[in-house]
């Protein structure tokens, strides 16, 4: 083999790879996650001993705001908050609050951070962590 | 054994290139935690209002934002929340003479062209009286090339000092409907 088509050769394996990996990322795969369905739940959603489902939000868009994020929709009735944190990256963030039997209510949030879905559960924790310090209330795992 | 060589360049070297696009920095450490200045930074975006009527001061600050050329894309007053934001040009003479002197020497140099700032104001009751109104600001810059060269929150206390005192006399004008 001649270093000609060696280089030939190569070049043709990187933009054939290059071009099966964009195909793969734009149509297909768009509701793929790389964590189960029910673990992604477990991460990102917790319970807290309340019925009042609309102080919750208000402190969710509370410590949104603390953690520098700008909000940018809220709708009491579907009992959702969206906001975007911007430093130098961009963190978006949706957290929907739902009454669960009569004394509890569940938040779940889910992130993006640039391009990526966060799927990591630290920052979630750390996420809870200040809802719960401003809720004055135990973020409880949910099963 | 030469042969051998090349063929493994050949193929480890594409994995290479695939896991160097694979591989994209994530979530930073302390995104979602409260920061040393969180505290400093809540009392800088919130003034509180002796009033009970929330509706009043969200219209007041709906107002205050209209009257500072922002849009207003969300209202959900049952939460206390108006979202808005505003584009505006941010093109400055000195720094297009600057950019024509530059390429003149052949030296091109972009510059900041257009800025769009987002603004979310927050209404919670405190107690019976008093309502504490909180205001968020901040700013996309792109420069002549159309990157984005700024993608951050805005902290200038006097941009915040601005807004509150326009929304004081905004309160002041809705009550009497003026």
């Amino acid at each position: 083999m001649t270093r000609r088509m060696q280089c030939f050769m190569f070049i043709g394996i990187v933009a054939l790879s290059l071009i099966l990996l964009g195909c793969a990322s734009t149509q297909k795969d768009i509701l793929a996650t790389r964590e189960s369905q029910l673990k992604l739940r477990t991460i990102q959603s917790r319970a807290f001993d309340t019925n009042d489902h609309q102080r919750v939000l208000r402190v969710t868009i509370a410590t949104l705001q603390d953690l520098g994020f700008v909000i940018d929709k809220a709708n009491e009735t579907l009992g959702t908050v969206s906001g975007t944190k911007r430093s130098g990256y961009t963190l978006r963030m949706t957290v929907s609050a739902r009454p669960w039997g009569d004394n509890q209510v569940i938040v779940r949030s889910n992130a993006q951070y640039n391009l990526q879905t966060v799927e990591d559960p630290e920052p979630y924790q750390q996420f809870f962590f200040a809802l719960s310090k401003a809720l004055f209330l135990d973020a409880q795992q949910v099963e | 054994m030469h042969r051998y060589q090349s063929l493994t360049t050949l193929l480890v070297l594409p994995l290479f290139c695939l896991s160097i696009v694979a591989c994209q920095p994530g979530i930073p450490k302390n995104a979602l935690v409260l920061s040393p200045e969180s505290l400093a930074n809540r009392q800088l975006q919130t003034r509180i209002f002796e009033t009970k009527d929330e509706k009043l001061l969200l219209s007041a600050g709906a107002a205050v934002l209209q009257d500072s050329g922002f849009q207003l894309d969300e209202t959900e007053p049952r939460l206390g929340v108006i979202v808005a934001s505003r584009d505006r040009d941010v093109l400055d003479a000195r720094e297009v003479i600057l950019s024509l002197c530059m390429a003149l020497l052949c030296l091109p140099r972009s510059m900041a062209q257009k800025q769009k700032v987002l603004a979310s104001l927050s209404t919670k009751p405190i107690d019976d009286k008093r309502i504490a109104a909180r205001i968020t600001f901040q700013h996309m810059v792109w420069n002549t090339d159309n990157q984005l060269i700024k993608n951050e929150g805005m902290n200038d206390p006097k941009i915040y000092e601005e807004f509150f005192a326009k929304l004081s006399k905004s309160i002041f004008l809705v009550a009497h409907e003026m």
